[in-house]
């Protein structure tokens, strides 16, 4: 298994969103996380990527597993295309760009810089992101925001060929990637409030 | 660690970025100090170390902000804290780039500058090398500072009012040396201290700045 959750509780702002989550995710398998807004998908994400400590269970993961991506693309708008993929690339330890730029369709922005793309354009930077990471287990929240139709294929096609090669992705989606993934509802998983809220500790 | 501190550089001298935005500041309080004191030689010489160590601290706060809050903005900061880069290596690679950026021109400046404050000839020396031993503190502590406050908005001034209290010992220490030198005095104690305030600082700082992050991550 690359990723095993136990029985995990999550919470936000100091508010308990989710309990009693538990999967496993092996090489190969991809989970697609659903539920409506402000059901606690982010929180996991960020909880699983090792952002924020959990309540509540415990996350088994290889170290250095996870690559974790969010609405923010963390792109600098004064680097390049490729000065901003290059700098992913030396901070993961891997080294050809070349292959991200080529599987979400950016070889011809590769000297524009970041601030000229278009929405839509700066996601897929982005998600090239994850292919310079080498890490096995992506963490994605919400990857298809902004993207067209052609992109939204491009993107499945990483994320299969990811798959293909043993690695396993965890994606909070709201559309069908078409890809054959189980569904994981968090909706049933809502913390209870409970009485005394505990009083996290400071530190 | 080489591509973030080339990247934070290369970011700083691109267009936005405030490279020189501390060396101008310096340069304009540093000026500003004749015209308000008058034309007295003698006074300005007297004041001139003290003037430019305040002058080279406040040019120094005014970058301070820019440390995290840019790469929190465009959420780089969430991406760096899940990379394999240890978060204590970050925030002294943010520090040492900040120095780079901000201490180091402020240090080659101050020569300059004392040819303003009508500065003895004795002191040029030690006016240059007190910064240079004092401004990678005020770079580590201003980084803590940038830790604490990131992620809130317009978190300046609060900036500000934490770190400046931080920056007493360093300034005390740093004019001493600066104004012994000028003066022909001895100025191994002072620049010792202030050797041992910039060392502790790079020594344990970088650990509290990860820590406040941390939490400010969550």
């Amino acid at each position: 298994m690359l990723l095993t959750v136990h029985d995990l509780a999550v919470a936000r702002g100091g508010v308990p969103v989710l309990e009693g989550v538990s999967f496993a995710l092996g090489p190969g398998e991809a989970l697609i996380l659903r539920g409506p807004n402000g059901s606690g998908k982010t929180t996991l994400l960020r909880t699983v990527a090792g952002l924020q400590p959990p309540l509540a269970g415990r996350i088994e993961a290889a170290p250095d597993a996870i690559a974790y991506a969010a609405h923010a693309d963390g792109l600098k708008a004064t680097l390049t295309v490729a000065e901003n993929l290059t700098f992913w690339a030396r901070i993961f330890g891997t080294g050809d760009i070349a292959p991200a730029l080529a599987a979400f369709d950016l070889e011809d922005l590769a000297d524009r810089p970041a601030g000229a793309l278009s929405a839509g354009q700066k996601r897929r930077l982005g998600l090239a992101r994850l292919l310079v990471t080498g890490r096995p287990v992506w963490a994605l929240d919400e990857p298809t925001v902004s993207l067209d139709v052609a992109s939204v294929g491009l993107f499945a096609e990483a994320v299969r060929r990811h798959l293909g090669q043993g690695g396993a992705a965890l994606i909070a989606t709201h559309i069908d990637l078409g890809l054959e993934a189980r569904v994981f509802d968090v909706t049933h998983l809502k913390a209870r409030p409970r009485a005394s809220a505990e009083d996290e500790a400071f530190l | 660690m080489i591509a973030l501190l080339s990247r934070d550089l290369a970011l700083a001298v691109r267009a936005g970025g405030g490279f020189g935005l501390g060396l101008a500041f310096f340069l304009i309080v540093t000026v500003l100090v004749p015209f308000g004191v008058g034309p007295d030689t003698e006074l300005l010489s007297r004041i001139a170390p003290g003037i430019l160590w305040v002058g080279a601290l406040l040019a120094c706060l005014l970058s301070l902000d820019r440390i995290f809050a840019l790469d929190w903005e465009d959420g780089s900061l969430d991406l760096l804290a899940t990379a394999p880069l240890p978060l204590e290596a970050l925030v002294s690679l943010k520090a040492l780039a900040h120095w780079i950026t901000t201490g180091l021109p402020l240090v080659l400046a101050a020569p300059v500058l004392g040819v303003l404050m009508s500065l003895p000839p004795e002191g040029y020396l030690w006016i240059v090398a007190s910064l240079a031993v004092g401004t990678p503190a005020l770079s580590v502590i201003g980084t803590f500072g940038a830790a604490l406050t990131v992620g809130i908005k317009r978190g300046g001034l609060l900036l500000s009012l934490l770190v400046l209290p931080l920056y007493v010992p360093t300034l005390i220490f740093g004019a001493e040396v600066a104004r012994r030198g000028a003066e022909g005095l001895a100025t191994a104690t002072p620049l010792a201290l202030l050797g041992g305030v910039t060392c502790g600082t790079i020594a344990l700082l970088p650990f509290a700045s990860a820590a406040v992050l941390r939490i400010n991550l969550r």
